[in-house]
């Protein structure tokens, strides 16, 4: 098995190598866009009624529905490739983004919110000096919830064509090459564990201000 | 000249059943400091908020140094006024020197001007500058989180400043030293200060003029010596005797 997976890589390194760029791309575009759809929206719903419900509840179902389903829903839709695969994998990623970006504003602490009105700062001056730093951190937690669920569910994405290191589980399935297998799964779970890592790291010294 | 003016100025929040302000009317001279006493729930805040229109009358006039201050633009009105909120309201992602640094920088002061202000500031309140300028809220303690509030909202030299119980969450040695500090700094700038407190020592000691409150109403304004000399009413008269059971003012 081991010489096999060392055969693997010499032979298809550069083929790897692809593989694991498509997957790490097609995650990458995804979360961005889903940033760029849900952080806005969650700004602008915060202080609304559908902000509330967003925090509260209706949004965690949508955290539930499982990455396949959604996928498979998409495909008599769109069909396979990769513009359905990121519209899946970004579907996905909105809810913690948008759930943690309303509940972020949704409590930040009154009393600096007064002080910054107190002292005089415009309404641009106290979003970007006051609220939007406040809130990030809670919200880089919702984005790093939305990444390591893409990067999990670009495996699945694989199967609607979206490339990645799926290509290597499901041709692995199809030929019964375990060591595919192993070498698929194996690398997805080594990106996730690495991102978590890095993304804590990130988070870590982003709210370094908060210890004592 | 007179720094504050309320006229008739009423004020009831939604969902109340009585008035937070009752028809206030009261002159305040400038350079006074004046003390506003009163139990929890009487109106200070509010009569403080009014002032720098965090809260809107719903009747009445509020002059400050004889302009309206509903002709006044709010932001540009709050940078005049120095305000200490009752919760310190530190900013927590930003360093002590960024936190007093706020307007300053937003004024787009020069960089050598802020440097030389904020320690100045911090010297002010007596901390030093070199170990405290690059610290976070969170690595301060009550009392010096309180210090540094009262720096940020000092630095622009306010012709008035608004202080709502600054020194509420300090023990009482550390309280006894700031409030000195504060008379201090109050004598040496002559600007007009208004400070709210429920501690009616607190009030007497500091107050060059104390107002007292309840129910959303001024009883009484006046210097200290007058208050508990003439008593407006018999609240005033009860409140003084509460306080010299404890010990004399
Ligand atoms: N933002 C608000 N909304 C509703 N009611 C308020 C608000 N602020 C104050 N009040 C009410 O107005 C009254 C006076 O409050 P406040 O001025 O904060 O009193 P104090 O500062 O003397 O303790 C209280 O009954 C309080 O419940
Ligand atoms: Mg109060």
């Amino acid at each position: 098995m081991i010489s096999e997976i060392a055969d693997y890589f010499s032979r298809h390194g550069k083929d790897y190598l692809a593989l694991l760029g498509g997957h790490i791309g097609i995650s990458f575009i995804s979360v961005a866009i889903a940033m760029a759809v849900a952080v806005p929206i969650g700004i602008a719903v915060y202080r609304s009624k559908i902000g509330s419900t967003i925090a509260e509840r209706s949004f965690g179902v949508l955290r539930i529905v499982p990455s396949l389903a959604v996928l498979i829903i998409l495909i008599p839709i769109m069909g396979t490739g990769v513009l359905p695969s990121v519209t899946a994998l970004t579907i996905l990623a909105i809810p913690p983004i948008l759930i943690n970006t309303v509940q972020a504003f949704q409590t930040l602490p009154k009393a600096m919110l007064e002080a910054a009105d107190g002292m005089g700062m415009s309404t641009a001056q106290k979003f970007f000096k006051v609220k939007l730093p406040l809130a990030f951190p809670l919200m880089f937690a919702g984005i790093r919830t939305a990444v390591i669920e893409v990067i999990a569910s670009a495996t699945l994405a694989s199967y609607i064509g979206a490339g990645g290191l799926g290509d290597l589980i499901f041709t692995g399935l199809s030929l019964l090459r375990y060591s595919l297998l192993i070498i698929g799964g194996g690398s997805v779970a080594i990106l996730s564990l690495l991102t978590g890592f890095v993304l804590d790291s990130i988070y870590k010294q982003i709210t370094k201000y908060q210890r004592t | 000249m007179i720094a504050v003016e309320l006229k008739n100025v009423n004020k009831q929040f939604k969902g109340q059943t009585t008035p937070a302000l009752d028809n206030v009317s009261v002159q305040i001279e400038e350079g006074e400091f004046v003390t506003v006493l009163g139990s929890s729930g009487c109106g200070k805040t509010t009569l403080i908020k009014m002032l720098n229109r965090l809260y809107e009358a719903d009747s009445g006039e509020i002059f400050l140094f004889g302009k309206n201050i509903k002709e006044q633009n709010p932001v540009e009105l709050r940078r005049k006024i120095g305000y200490v909120i009752q919760q310190i309201g530190l900013f927590p992602h930003m360093t002590v020197k960024a936190n007093i640094a706020t307007i300053p920088k937003i004024l787009k002061w020069d960089k050598k001007r802020i440097d030389k202000e904020t320690d100045r500031m911090l010297r002010l309140v007596q901390l030093e500058p070199d170990e405290f300028r690059d610290r976070y809220p969170a690595q301060l303690s009550g009392g010096q989180q309180q210090r540094i509030g009262l720096a940020r909202a000092l630095i622009c030299d306010p012709r008035i400043m608004l202080l709502d119980e600054p020194f509420g969450a300090i023990d009482a040695i550390n309280r006894e030293i700031l409030q000195n500090e504060l008379k201090a700094i109050h004598q040496k700038s002559g600007r007009t200060y208004l400070f709210v407190t429920h501690d009616i020592r607190e009030a007497l000691k500091l107050g060059t003029k104390v107002i007292i409150m309840n129910e959303g109403k001024i009883l009484q304004y006046d210097t200290p010596e007058n208050i508990i000399n003439n008593p407006a009413n018999e609240f005033v008269e009860n409140l003084i005797r509460t306080a010299e059971l404890k010990g004399g003012a």
